[in-house]
């Protein structure tokens, strides 16, 4: 023990030391590549565990280091991020920071006058080098050293006349792996002895480049051809020229309170919002009165004593709850199909019907609330038997002796003692499909879409699944204005959490009294 | 309970019977129809529930296995559906590792020791697991897709970047275990502190070995939670072969590729193990989240 704890005396400053180290080497690095918000929540939360883990007044900090520092990072954080980027116009056509957008331009070049080059590509070892040969005089050929494609930025590569260069090199590959390599080719400059550079012109050719635009003091850009001038406009996020119009790609910039003024004024967004909300709405609130009154009135039966082979039953409806969720819903898919599924066989061998259950907008959301009340009432049923066990059973004798019937002491005596704590329990279930992302995705995808509305969002879509197809689908990746939705989003659901937790603490209070 | 029978009796008993099994039938029918598909040739629903002709096809295509098709030509499975076993098993393992190693400690702290602050951790925690993911997932995005520009391995389409972005989801956990901590009587840790042990060596010796139920239990849900987790996944796999199952097997129902008999050999081999464990570990579970409920 004496040996531990002085060896101990330097081992641990010295760890911190190059743990601190390898902290501030991630930081910078997360920081170079342009992510400030996380690179300082990285250095606050090293902060943290450095002063944790010294000082001697952190004993519980220590333990609690940990967990609350990957909540920090991975929900706190991301949350924070969500409701940043909803200030932003980030999408596919914003999608890159200021300083990237102005190198790209900067990157871009056009023909200048002098000899073309043939090229091909050849395999070294696990690099590649480029042959170019001179389109008028085969003679003059060159190779260039060895390159590692896939690099992240441009790269500049010295070429060297065949004699000094002295490297036997391989075939050349194939177009088509020229053509997979590509964007790499086209970021490369070559430059020979003498200064003069040469960049991917076409598919076989090199040719020499000149930048095509000219970076002015002010941020401008002239084009050296055409003596067009671009300003970036940091209202709209583009560079544009004298007369507006935009020029691709375009950056990043705040929007303020855009995003939002589109969602809850502008028509073409403000309508399918509100449908799409009040959906949401629907959908949760049947789901969870359908489910909870099946739930409620299984939990009763199962647990009738006059009832046979209960635990036989309860085995079978449980497991809905059992089966993962990705699959059930697949399996419905499949089920609903129009024409092949097994149940338009079954109503069209029984009525001679096949509901178009994913083209007709009523069918899809009748669908959809028969599949999640098949989902969700065994958890229901569950949480209902539980309660129900609680509820002493002198109640039923007194009733039994008053010669009350089943459905009296359900009114009176089972219904009213278990809807209290089962309350918040129905506000937490309706604060989870309020978000039932994957049931959407899964089986309609939100279709049949609105034809009605000029922004893609479809009939069944709920307010995640909207926010996601604006996203990652159909509508060219708006990500600030789904950020925005999602912040919205963040807002109901918070409200509902909050109702939920003051019907959580009256149902503690009353059973306190009790 | 009721000792008087009434005439009604009989025939309630009946009807609840009668309701029943209604009910079990139909809670039955689609995973019915699942196994019967996946035995049957072709990937239409015709035919009855029993098959007329049983077929190992669609078993061949999940396995992976070539097979002879009905015009006598010989497929190769383009689905890897292994594999996405495979990957989800491991993206699960690991970050339920992750979650148990960041949940145990900060547990211990919760559930033993005094500080300031120590309620708005608790609350922030339970404020936090109300917050689904779902709601971050532009954001999600958006930090992989530079990180991977820093560091490959842990970008989109990296199994660590989906590991890490799991690993998040402790504030529920962290309930549940400290829960349990608090079952386990103080005495125990003070007499070994009597002997001369750290904080740590109370905890490393004497908490943990008896914590074992529930550390079992926490691994398991978030196992499951790994496995069957949907929307990151989604955004951040994109190759074939980096898919887990929850992401892969939607290519089989595709409204334009409707390969309903692979999907439910698929369905079957992947749901099958996951829904073992749940109705095995069903007893352990309630019971566990039970034990961990009573005081938290």
């Amino acid at each position: 023990m004496q040996v531990t704890s002085s060896s101990r005396r330097w081992l641990v400053p010295a760890l911190a030391a190059v743990g601190a180290l390898a902290v501030l080497y991630l930081v910078t690095l997360v920081y170079a590549v342009g992510q400030t918000l996380l690179a300082g929540t990285l250095l606050v939360i090293a902060a943290l565990a450095l002063w944790a883990y010294t000082s001697k007044k952190t004993v519980a900090l220590r333990y609690l280091f940990p967990g609350v520092a990957a909540a920090i990072v991975f929900v706190i954080f991301p949350m924070v991020y969500t409701i940043a980027i909803g200030f932003t116009n980030y999408s596919s056509r914003n999608l890159l920071e200021y300083e990237r957008v102005q190198q790209i331009l900067q990157e871009e070049t056009f023909r200048a006058p002098g000899p073309a080059y043939k090229f091909s590509l050849h395999p070294d070892a696990h690099q590649f080098r480029i042959r170019l040969e001179d389109q008028e005089d085969d003679k003059r050929v060159f190779i260039s050293s060895a390159l590692a494609l896939r690099q992240p930025a441009s790269l500049t590569v010295d070429v060297l006349p065949e004699a000094e260069a002295k490297v036997v090199i391989g075939d050349a590959l194939p177009l088509k792996e020229v053509i997979a390599q590509q964007k790499d080719i086209k970021a490369l400059t070559l430059r020979f002895a003498d200064g003069k550079q040469v960049r991917m012109t076409s598919l076989r050719e090199f040719a020499p480049a000149q930048p095509l635009y000219k970076p002015g003091a002010d941020g401008s850009l002239t084009n050296v051809d055409t003596g067009e001038v671009l300003k970036p406009n940091f209202k709209s996020g583009f560079f544009e020229n004298a007369a507006g119009e935009h020029k691709e790609p375009g950056f990043r910039v705040g929007v303020g309170f855009d995003h939002y003024r589109r969602i809850f004024t502008d028509k073409r967004f403000q309508e399918p919002f509100a449908r799409i909300f009040i959906w949401t709405v629907v959908f949760s609130a049947l789901t969870v009165l359908f489910a909870a009154s099946l739930g409620m009135l299984l939990a009763v039966l199962l647990n009738w004593e006059g009832l046979k082979g209960r635990a036989v039953y309860r085995l079978v409806l449980f497991l809905p709850y059992a089966v993962p969720g990705f699959i059930s819903i697949l399996i419905f898919k499949g089920l609903f199909n129009a024409n092949l599924g097994e149940i338009n066989l079954i109503l069209n061998a029984l009525f001679g019907i096949k509901p178009a259950w994913f083209a007709d907008p009523f069918l899809a959301k009748t669908m959809i609330l028969i599949v999640n009340t098949w989902l969700g009432f065994p958890y229901m049923m569950v949480v209902c038997m539980g309660l129900i066990k609680s509820i002493p059973s002198d109640l039923y004798e007194a009733s039994a002796v008053a010669g009350a019937g089943p459905i009296t002491n359900f009114v009176s005596i089972t219904a009213p003692l278990i809807i209290k704590p089962l309350t918040p329990l129905l506000i937490s279930s309706f604060a989870f499909n309020f978000n039932n992302f994957v049931l959407i995705a899964l089986l309609t995808g939100g279709r049949p879409d609105f034809l009605d509305i000029s922004v893609p969002a479809g009939t069944t879509d709920i307010l995640v699944s909207y926010t996601f197809r604006m996203a990652f689908q159909d509508s060219g990746q708006q990500f600030g204005l789904a950020s925005a939705i999602s912040t919205v989003i963040f807002l109901l659901v918070a409200a509902i959490t909050l109702v939920q937790m003051r019907f959580t603490r009256l149902a503690q209070d009353d059973n306190g009294k009790r | 309970m009721a000792l008087v029978v009434d005439k009604s009796q009989r025939w309630r008993v009946l009807a609840a019977h009668l309701f029943l099994i209604v009910l079990c039938a139909v809670v039955v029918f689609p995973f019915l129809v699942v196994l019967s598909v996946s035995f049957r040739p072709g990937n239409f629903a015709t035919g009855s529930l029993i098959p007329s002709e049983i077929s190992f096809e669609h078993w061949r295509y999940a396995f992976g296995l070539p097979y002879q098709a009905a015009n006598g030509q010989l497929v190769e499975p383009e689905l890897p559906v292994l594999r996405w076993l495979w990957n989800s098993i491991k993206v699960a393992t690991v970050s339920g590792l992750i979650t148990l190693l960041l949940s145990t400690t900060a547990a211990y702290a919760l559930a033993r020791m005094k500080f300031r602050g120590r309620n708005q951790v608790l609350t922030g925690l339970m404020l936090m697991q109300m917050f689904p993911a779902v709601l971050a997932l532009v954001a999600i995005f958006a930090i992989f897709d530079r990180i991977g520009a820093a560091f490959p391995a842990f970008g989109i389409d990296s199994h660590w970047a989906l590991i890490l972005a799991y690993s998040g989801g402790i504030a529920m956990h962290v309930w549940t275990i400290k829960g349990y901590y608090e079952t386990i009587p103080y005495e125990m840790e003070e007499a070994a502190k009597v002997d001369g042990a750290s904080p740590w060596q109370a905890f490393r010796w004497v908490l943990l070995p008896m914590a074992l139920p529930i550390l079992a239990v926490v691994f398991l849900l978030s196992f499951i939670g790994a496995v069957i987790e949907y929307p990151v996944a989604s955004i951040l796999l994109n190759t074939q072969d980096h898919l887990t199952l929850a992401v892969g097997t939607k290519l089989f129902v595709h409204e334009h590729n409707f390969r309903w008999g692979d999907f439910a050999a698929t369905a079957i081999l992947s749901g099958l193990p996951i829904t073992a464990v749940f109705v095995l570990a069903q007893k352990w579970l309630i019971s566990g989240l039970t034990a961990g409920g009573t005081k938290g």
